[in-house]
């Protein structure tokens, strides 16, 4: 039997899709250990977020592996993706406006035991406590994420994929995150993340893949970054 | 501050409920006077449609199905409690039961249960869809039922079913008396309204809430949206079954008109005018209606007209509805 720690957490292989007739992603491979931030880099339009949305069963056809934790989902719906323990902060957040912060925070199912208490949610989100009875529309960009971020840790999800999650932020927000992020990974999180701004990557990323046109063409680990420098400017056009 | 700050939020809760209660309560009182001064028979027949109307909104208000088909749970109900409780006669197939008339209690047990079980078969069919194609499925089923009513033989097709006895409740309480009779259907539409409160607050409610906005993001958080839709178009037929069965026990008849198409664009118009995802607005909304359908009754085919400029009027200056608006510009929650 294979060591758990050695097995890949999540391991993506020949994985495409589609939304509609669109083919979109092209054969993507990559995996994640346990315990690990990876970090997802790439032009608009990569595929990231596609990547992502296959990944929690979300897109309309799609085909290859994922297997999470030794668990073939390629084939099953997403809730019950969500059931074994992936959970999808997305890019547009998708607070639920007519319910309030504490319902928010309280409606996502738990499907493993191993969440952190509201108590620590609010720990690390102060902002949460207060507003606790503030509808989903009155809320800030910052709240909304750290909301969107918040509700998915009381779940049990030992997989956390984050979409973007300092889109639009004030920097002090950022900064917010990534020590999130950062205590996350202490705590024994898996963290797949999808970044533009890959500054704000490198503070908590373990090992990056670069993407593009719907296929991974690089990957390094945090401590190449500088050496990858170059390369990088040329794949992100920055 | 933080303290502070988690004090005015359970403030804001607590104000939250208690203005439904205050609303509760003046509406409750209101009902509990009412027959002193307006005519029983109206405000019956009107508390029966202010239930059809808030079980409808169950539906469209808090999980965003906008069924067109909802007549059909009405009119099957009306009808099973109407038969029930004036033969008690079940032919059903090689099944022949034939337990004289029962009791109206019972009767409206089983016009609901018939509505029910209506809503599940209905139900697993339409919420496949989503938006103008629910209602499309939910309109098809419903004329598929107003032509059964019309031939089967318990309904007796254009004649319906006349000379419903009201009967004992639970053979005590004898409903041919119309005041204890109105008491009985105010208790029968409070339980049924506290009940949809109850729903829509519960944390299954906010399950459903979370699906009107998104649903994909409600099944990529874990949920089997298709069950929680199940659920709640089953739990509004049910009600709207113990409104179309208390009606028909209250009007000692049955017939043709509460099946029909018209009726599902009623309980729109309804909830519409009084307030869409709100408490109380259709209530309201019902009471509107029912009171132009029956005092407005002189200018004939105009009602129709008028309901109609209503109806526009409504859409265009205030979307909200009556108490959509009301609740809005006073910042309460009705």
């Amino acid at each position: 039997m294979l060591d758990t720690a050695s097995r890949p957490f999540l391991e993506v292989a020949g994985l495409e899709s589609w939304y509609g007739e669109s083919h979109i992603l092209h054969g993507v491979d990559f995996n994640v250990r346990r315990g690990e931030v990876v970090t997802l880099l790439g032009r608009n339009g990569a595929g990231k977020t596609t990547t992502l949305k296959s990944i929690m069963g979300m897109v309309g056809k799609r085909k290859g592996s994922v297997r999470f934790e030794g668990t073939e989902t390629i084939g099953l719906s997403s809730d019950k993706i969500a059931r074994l323990g992936v959970a999808l902060c997305p890019e547009e957040r998708g607070i639920f406006s007519s319910l309030n912060v504490q319902e928010n925070l309280m409606l996502p199912p738990q499907v493993k035991p191993g969440g952190l208490p509201v108590e620590q949610i609010f720990e690390l989100f102060p902002n949460l406590k207060e507003r606790l009875s503030s509808q989903g529309t009155k809320l800030s960009g910052g709240e909304q994420q750290m909301l969107a971020i918040g509700r998915i840790l009381r779940t049990g999800a030992t997989l956390l994929m984050l979409d973007e999650p300092t889109e639009g932020l004030a920097p002090v927000i950022i900064e917010q995150i990534g020590h999130t992020i950062g205590r996350l990974k202490a705590q024994g999180f898996t963290i797949l993340l999808v970044e533009q701004n890959f500054r704000f990557a490198s503070t908590v990323a373990d090992r990056y893949y670069v993407m593009e046109h719907g296929k991974i063409i690089d990957s390094f680990a945090n401590s190449e970054l500088a050496a990858n420098m170059d390369k990088l400017h040329e794949y992100l056009g920055v | 501050m933080t303290a502070q700050a988690i004090t005015s939020s359970a403030a804001i809760d607590a104000a939250k409920r208690r203005d439904e209660m205050i609303a509760f309560a003046v509406m409750a009182l209101f009902l509990l006077v009412a027959p002193a001064i307006i005519y029983p028979f109206f405000l019956m027949q009107a508390l029966c449609f202010a239930l059809f109307a808030c079980a409808f909104n169950l539906l469209i208000g808090y999980v965003g199905l906008l069924s067109f088909g909802h007549a059909m749970f009405l009119g099957l109900a009306g009808y099973v409690s109407a038969h029930m409780a004036k033969t008690g006669a079940v032919d059903i197939g090689p099944l022949h039961l034939h337990f004289g008339p029962v009791d109206p209690v019972l009767a409206i047990v089983c016009g609901v249960a018939a509505s029910a079980v209506l809503g599940v078969i209905t139900g697993a069919l339409a919420i496949r869809r989503q938006g103008i194609y629910f209602a499309m499925i939910t309109l098809a089923l419903s004329q598929m039922i107003y032509f059964f009513c019309l031939q089967a033989p318990f309904t007796h097709g254009e004649d319906g079913i006349q000379g419903v006895p009201q009967g004992k409740a639970f053979g005590l309480i004898d409903l041919s008396h119309q005041t204890t009779m109105y008491y009985f259907v105010l208790a029968v539409f409070l339980a049924g309204f506290l009940m949809i409160h109850r729903i829509i607050n519960s944390p299954f409610g906010d399950v459903l809430k979370s699906i009107r906005e998104n649903e994909p993001r409600a099944i990529s958080l874990g949920y089997k949206t298709d069950q929680y839709k199940l659920a709640a178009f089953v739990l509004s037929a049910a009600l709207v079954g113990l409104a179309g069965a208390t009606k028909s026990i209250v009007a000692q008849n049955a017939s043709l008109t509460d099946v029909e198409n018209a009726m599902s664009g009623q309980v729109i118009l309804m909830t519409l005018v009084g307030g869409l995802g709100t408490f109380f607005g259709p209530v309201v909304g019902a009471f509107i209606i029912i009171a132009m359908q029956n005092y407005l009754a002189g200018f004939g085919q105009w009602v129709t007209v008028i309901q109609g400029a209503i109806f526009v009027a409504c859409v265009l200056a205030f979307r909200r509805g009556i108490i959509g608006e009301i609740a809005h510009r006073l910042g309460l929650s009705l």
